[in-house]
């Protein structure tokens, strides 16, 4: 008996997920050897360098002191590169990462996640808000061309040619140095005796040191979104589709969203990836001017003391959320555009 | 002498061709009023990267007279903490940044194209492969990796080429997955099926066919590439991780950041560099704009400023605003 038409849809449905999770795993597997690869690929040797700032100290550099390091910096014993690779496989799996030498002797993994709820929730809502944002004016702007919403797009583009840092600079120096509306630097009051937790005064305080940082992603990325939605609702709105659903005498705001609105994201959704690249990106360097306690002012601070393990443990993990992010992002459009599914 | 007959014969041949020629002038925006602005704005800050440089004085030198505000004793933008001038610093880093932008905007068009057209072009298994690698090293994220590879190369081999070359390796995977895009849909048209057909060998059809209907895509993703290391290299250098001993608008940043202009209040010292990305930024996105009304006709037809060129009446404008907007 031949399947009905309900299993194959399933099955082409159940067909685009996997395909999907496969691609992930395969970037996840790419990311990670790439880590591996880059110390050894590269002309300097991270032993060595440490080795030449130590002798700079003063500090009394050994034979045993070299082949600590080279142990501490995963290079290990074996000079077989398939032998390290297994042994670098086998400590990601037990989440080791090594050693940080910002933090010694902390493990890298213990600083990583004191660090990592402060940036996902940070570039997390932040992305949110400005994708939001972004679509909803991208909308209106579409829906009336020429409006003074419209015009409004060359200014928002501009503050995408912008520097993040820079934004952040300006900021700084308008809304903490000449007027005093914002603290200048931290995640939240550390001297008011705030305890980290799921209290009311511990969030308050964490939205407002959150306040400018976040405010600069948003002005940085809002007008990417909003100039990509508003082009592609320009195109959407002269098809075939939209005149009949005007004819059929819908309301305005079902073609504007139903209509309209729902085939224009797609392109959106599809270049998150791209979008996303520039947030996370602006964003590290953001977290530096603000001295926010996120992954971005870690990576700073692991570059700045050349402790290699910690920046290659914080790449991973920037690596990984931003393929968790585009994986949510492709179901998410999965679900909005049902040919995906039958296609595939 | 066969070239310079074929010059003479196109000067002679323009009464014929005239469609041609009329073609080509719908083809380029000239009208645009973001193409006029964006041109000129990136016109004067390359020939002021070019130029610049050659007129001002040396930027490294120091002097007693820091933290002058603009204006002062002949520093146009005043000085830095050491004394040296904003001015000149600006002049020299302009043009590190533009380098830097024009070698990131060629190689990664290079890299796009090989990925992006020929796998598209050719299909079948190289094009599967070629996509994937392309999707994957769009979803690494850019910036981490160049700071992690930044890192690893000893301060002294870092020049400008070297990091542009960084920044096009992260940077080139979201043209080409445009590119690709676009060239399937070019590759499946009717001429190029009758030009194979006709048996057009391949590099042809690829070269004469299929290419100029990807120019203006690929000019605005070299823009876009561009804008990208433009950026991307100011945030490497304010990291500290920047080309060393050259002048980019980053490093200065850097510099500026790091010598406390922020609390000190200087603030000639880091708003003018920004600036300068800023302007040409915008300038490079206005020249964007106009591309992609080449590209998408519908972006150009509907906007009131080209309805107020048909000759119509303010009233007649605005019942067709109301026509068109619900």
């Amino acid at each position: 008996m031949p399947p009905g038409p309900g299993f194959v849809k399933e099955s082409r449905t159940v067909q685009f997920y996997l395909k999907k999770l496969v691609f992930y795993v395969v970037a996840l597997w790419a990311a990670v050897t790439l880590n591996f690869l880059i110390p050894r690929l590269m002309p300097g040797n991270p032993v060595d360098v440490l080795i030449a700032k130590m002798g700079a100290t003063g500090q009394p550099v050994t034979r045993q002191t070299r082949e600590a390091l080279a142990i501490a910096l995963g290079q290990g014993n074996s000079t077989n590169w398939f032998v390290q690779y297994g042994e670098y496989i086998n400590n990601l799996v037990h989440g080791n990462l090594g050693v940080s030498i910002v933090d010694f002797p902390a493990s890298v993994t213990t600083v990583i996640s004191q660090a990592l709820p402060w940036t996902i929730c940070l570039i997390g809502l932040s992305t949110l808000i400005s994708f939001l944002l972004g679509i909803g004016l991208g909308v209106l702007a579409g829906w009336k061309r020429g409006s003074w919403l419209d015009n409004l797009i060359p200014v928002t583009t501009m503050f995408q040619a912008v520097p993040y840092f820079w934004l952040a600079l300006i900021l700084v120096l308008l809304l903490t140095r000449l007027t005093h509306f914002f603290p200048f630097a931290g995640g939240y009051n550390v001297y008011g005796g705030l305890v980290p937790g799921f209290t009311p005064q511990f969030i308050g305080s964490a939205v407002y040191y959150g306040f400018l940082p976040a405010l600069t992603i948003v002005l940085s990325s809002v007008g990417g979104w909003m100039l990509g939605m508003r082009n592609m609702m320009v195109s959407t709105l002269s098809e075939d589709y939209i005149l009949t659903a005007e004819a059929k005498g819908l309301k305005p705001s079902r073609v504007r969203l139903t209509y309209a609105a729902r085939n224009a994201v797609l392109p959106s959704l599809s270049g998150f990836a791209i979008s996303l690249g520039f947030v996370v990106a602006g964003s590290i360097v953001t977290e530096e001017v603000f001295s926010y306690p996120g992954i971005g002012q870690l990576l700073w601070t692991a570059v700045s003391n050349d402790d290699y393990a910690l920046m290659q443990g914080i790449f991973l993990v920037i690596s990984v959320s931003v393929l968790v992010a585009n994986l949510v992002v492709d179901l998410l459009y999965a679900l909005i555009d049902p040919r995906t599914r039958a296609r595939s | 002498m066969t070239s310079a007959i074929s010059l003479d014969e196109q000067a002679v041949m323009p009464t014929a061709p005239r469609p041609a020629r009329r073609s080509i002038a719908q083809l380029l925006p000239s009208r645009s009023p973001k193409l006029v602005v964006g041109l000129s704005i990136a016109g004067v800050i390359i020939l002021w990267a070019i130029i610049g440089p050659l007129i001002v004085g040396n930027p490294n030198a120091i002097s007693t007279s820091m933290f002058q505000t603009p204006g002062t004793a002949g520093h146009l933008l005043g000085t830095t903490q050491t004394g040296q001038d904003v001015w000149s610093q600006i002049a020299y880093g302009t043009r590190g940044s533009l380098i830097i932008g024009f070698s990131v905007g060629i190689i990664s068009t290079v890299l796009s194209a090989i990925f992006g057209i020929l796998g598209a072009y050719i299909g079948g298994a190289l094009d599967e492969t070629f996509a994937l690698f392309t999707n994957i090293v769009l979803v690494i994220p850019g910036l981490p990796l160049v700071i992690v590879i930044g890192n690893y190369i000893p301060v002294n081999q870092r020049g400008l080429f070297l990091i542009a070359i960084v920044l096009a390796l992260t940077g080139w995977a979201g043209s080409a997955r445009v590119l690709r895009a676009v060239t399937l849909s070019v590759r499946n048209r009717d001429y190029v099926a009758a030009s194979r057909v006709s048996g057009e060998k391949t590099w042809r059809i690829l070269v004469v066919e299929i290419l100029p209907n990807l120019i203006p895509v690929m000019a605005s993703q070299f823009v876009f590439a561009m804008i990208f290391a433009i950026l991307g290299e100011a945030g490497l250098s304010f990291l500290g991780l920047g080309a060393s001993n050259s002048f980019t608008l980053g490093t200065i940043l850097f510099q500026a950041y790091n010598d406390l202009a922020l609390t000190q209040g200087a603030w000639w010292w880091f708003v003018p560099p920004g600036l300068v990305i800023a302007l040409f930024g915008c300038a490079l996105s206005l020249i964007n704009f106009s591309i992609d009304e080449i590209i998408n006709p519908k972006l150009r037809n509907s906007t009131r400023a080209v309805r107020k060129k048909w000759g119509l009446s303010p009233a007649q404008i605005r019942q067709l605003d109301e026509e068109q907007i619900k």
